[in-house]
C-alpha cells in the first residue's frame, strides 16, 4: 500500500512506470487564475444624503505604481437609474460592465418600464456574482459600491468586493478611502438618521473634502476625478471634475520619507 | 395564381416554370391578413406603430404586447404570424447580441437588417422549413455620438493614429423585412391589412423632405393606424406605438413605448381627424373624389 496521498487513484509506478506529467497540461503547467490585480483603480467613496447619493472615484488607472492611464471612468450608470462605482482591476471592470449592459439590454427586453432592477437589486446581482467567482477561485478583482435607489424610492448604498462579501452604510469608502475618506464622511454621517439630515450640496462638498484628502495622501490617485449624484430625477454623472482649492501647507511638516536626511 | 394546382406550389425551394416560388407567395398572403403595422423614419428619430385586432374580451387591455425590443436602440413590429414574429425577435436579439460580444459595439440598423433578411431567405431554400408568415418592420437609431464601445474605459487619443474622425455619424434607420428575405429601407413603411391605405397616407407626408419631427411621426402613426382601420370598423382594436430618438432626444437613443400623455394625445387627435373626414364626407362627397 503507497500511504501517499498524491500517489491514490493512478496507475502504479512500480507496474507501468513513472507517470509522465507532461500529460498533465498542455503547455505552461496547470491552469491559473488571476493571482492578483494589473491595472488597477484605487478608492470609490460615496455617501447617503435625504434625497439621495453622492459617489466619487478619480480618474486614473494604475499599472503598479506608474498613473498608466488618466481618462478612465470608474463611475458606471445602470439602467439610468443606479451607478456602481469600481476600484481594483479595470479588466475585471470593464468585463463587469460589458455583463451589465448585457443585463440591463435584458431588462429592456421586458415592456413593462415600472419593473427594472433598481440598486438594491443591482447590489445583490453583483454580489452573487462576485461570490460564486471567488467559489470558482477565479475572483474578478474589485471592491464595489452600488448607488441608488431601493425599491421604496430612498437611497441605497451598499458595497461588494473580490469575496462578495457585503456590507451597507450611510457612508462607504473603498480602498484607501476605508482609512482616509471614511472617518471624515462618518464626522457628517454617523448614523442613518444623521443622513436624512444630509442636504445634497453639503452631502457633495463632504465627498470633494475626501477626494481632496485622498489626493493629498494616496500615492495612486490623481486630481481629475469622477462624481455623480444620484437622486429621483435620475443620474447627475459629470466625469471630468477637477480638484479645487488645494492647499499643501501640510506638506512641508511632513517628515522621514524619500530622500530628506532629516 | 394560374399555377395553382400544378404541383410547384407544394414545396419551397422549387421553382414554378415561370419563377416563381409559390411558398413565399402564400406566406405573403398571410401578412396580407394580419394587423397593420406602420413605422415612420422622422428627422430625429423613428416611429413604430400596430393596430392590435382584439380576438378576445378576455384579454387584458394593453397586455401582450405586439412591440419588442431587439437592443436598446432597436425595435421591431411585424404583421402576420405572430409567433413566426416571436421567432424573428428572438433571432434578432441573437444577432444584436452576438454582435455586441464581437465588436463591443451596438449593431447598426442596417447590419440587423441584413442579418436579418439573410435569415428569412434561408426560410425559403429547403424543403423541410417553410417561409416566415411575416414582414417585419425594425426600426433603430444608430448612436449620433462618437462610436460606442462597450466596456470602454478611457476617451483614447484626441489626435493623430487611433484619433477620432470627425464628420456625421449614426441618425435614425428603418427597414422592412418580407418573407422573401427581401428587405429594403424606407421613409415610411406598411404592413398588413390596411398597408394600401397606410401607404397612401404615408407618401402624403413627404417623408424624404426631412421636415416631419418625431412628435408630429407620433401622431401622424397614430392617425394612419386609425386610417387604414376604418375599412373593417367593426374589428375591435388596440394602438400600440413605440419610438426611438438620438442622444438628446425624448428617448435618449433608447427604443421606448410612447408615454401614456403624448399617446391619448395622438389618439384623440386620430379620432378626430376620423370624424372630421366623415363629416365632409357627408357634406361634401364630390369635394372629395376631386382630392
Amino acid at each position: 500500500m503507497d500511504h501517499r496521498p498524491q500517489a491514490w487513484g493512478r496507475p502504479r509506478d512500480d507496474v507501468y512506470g513513472a507517470y509522465d506529467a507532461s500529460y498533465m497540461s498542455t503547455n505552461n503547467g496547470p491552469t491559473q487564475h488571476t493571482q492578483q490585480p494589473i491595472v488597477t483603480g484605487t478608492s470609490v467613496v460615496a455617501i447617503k444624503f435625504k434625497d439621495g447619493v453622492v459617489i466619487a472615484a478619480d480618474n486614473l488607472a494604475s499599472y503598479g505604481s506608474l498613473a498608466r492611464f488618466t481618462d478612465v471612468k470608474r463611475l458606471r450608470k445602470f439602467a439610468g437609474t443606479s451607478v456602481v462605482g469600481f476600484g481594483g482591476d479595470v479588466s475585471d471592470m470593464q468585463y463587469l460592465d460589458r455583463h451589465l449592459t448585457e443585463l440591463s439590454i435584458d431588462e429592456a427586453y421586458k415592456s413593462d418600464p415600472g419593473h427594472s432592477l433598481n440598486a438594491r437589486n443591482l447590489h445583490k446581482y453583483l454580489s452573487k456574482l462576485m461570490y460564486h467567482r471567488r467559489s470558482k477561485f477565479d475572483p474578478l478583482w474589485n471592491s464595489l459600491l452600488v448607488a441608488g435607489l431601493d425599491d421604496e424610492q430612498k437611497p441605497f448604498l451598499a458595497a461588494t468586493d473580490l469575496l462578495g462579501t457585503t456590507f451597507t452604510s450611510p457612508s462607504l469608502a473603498t480602498g484607501f478611502g476605508s482609512v482616509l475618506a471614511q472617518p471624515i464622511m462618518r464626522r457628517y454621517a454617523p448614523d442613518e438618521e444623521s443622513a436624512a439630515q444630509l442636504t445634497q450640496e453639503k452631502a457633495v462638498e463632504v465627498i470633494k473634502e475626501c477626494m481632496k484628502v485622498l489626493f493629498y495622501r494616496d500615492a495612486r490617485s490623481m486630481d481629475k476625478y469622477s462624481i455623480a449624484v444620484i437622486t429621483k430625477d435620475g443620474v447627475d454623472l459629470k466625469e471630468d471634475e477637477k480638484l479645487e482649492n488645494q492647499s499643501w501647507a501640510f506638506a512641508d511638516r511632513i517628515k522621514g520619507y524619500g530622500t530628506q536626511t532629516v | 395564381m394560374t399555377s395553382i394546382g400544378t404541383g410547384y406550389d407544394l414545396a419551397n425551394s422549387i421553382f414554378s416554370p415561370d419563377g416563381r416560388n409559390f411558398q413565399v407567395e402564400y406566406a405573403v398572403k398571410a401578412v396580407e391578413n394580419g394587423g397593420t403595422s406602420i413605422g415612420i423614419r422622422a428627422k430625429d428619430g423613428v416611429v413604430l406603430a400596430v393596430e392590435k385586432v382584439i380576438t378576445s374580451k378576455l384579454l387584458k387591455p394593453s397586455a401582450n404586447k405586439r412591440i419588442a425590443t431587439i437592443d436598446k436602440h432597436l425595435g421591431a413590429v411585424y404583421s402576420g404570424m405572430i409567433p413566426d414574429g416571436r421567432h424573428f425577435v428572438d433571432r434578432s436579439r441573437d444577432e444584436a447580441r452576438s454582435w455586441r460580444d464581437t465588436f463591443k459595439t451596438p449593431i447598426s440598423t442596417s447590419d440587423l437588417a441584413s442579418r436579418m433578411g439573410g435569415y428569412l431567405q434561408a426560410y425559403t431554400l429547403y424543403q423541410s422549413v417553410r417561409p416566415f408568415g411575416i414582414t417585419a418592420i425594425v426600426g433603430g437609431f444608430d448612436s449620433e455620438l462618437e462610436a460606442p464601445v462597450d466596456g470602454e474605459v478611457g476617451s483614447g487619443p484626441s489626435i493623430g493614429a487611433g484619433g477620432k474622425v470627425e464628420g456625421k455619424h449614426g441618425g435614425p434607420g428603418l427597414y422592412m423585412i418580407e418573407p422573401s428575405g427581401m428587405y429594403w429601407g424606407y421613409y415610411g413603411a406598411a404592413t398588413g391589412k390596411g398597408r394600401q391605405a397606410a401607404k397612401a397616407e404615408l407618401e402624403k407626408l413627404n417623408l424624404a423632405e426631412g421636415q416631419l419631427d418625431l412628435k408630429q411621426a407620433v401622431k401622424e402613426a397614430a392617425r394612419i393606424i386609425y386610417v387604414a382601420q376604418q375599412d373593417n370598423k367593426d374589428k375591435e382594436f388596440e394602438l400600440e406605438m413605440t419610438w426611438i430618438s438620438g442622444a438628446n432626444g425624448p428617448t435618449k437613443g433608447r427604443h421606448e413605448e410612447v408615454p401614456k400623455e403624448l399617446m391619448e394625445e395622438a389618439e384623440r387627435l386620430a379620432k378626430k381627424a376620423l370624424e372630421g373626414d366623415d363629416e365632409d364626407d357627408e357634406k361634401k362627397d364630390d369635394d372629395k373624389m376631386e382630392l
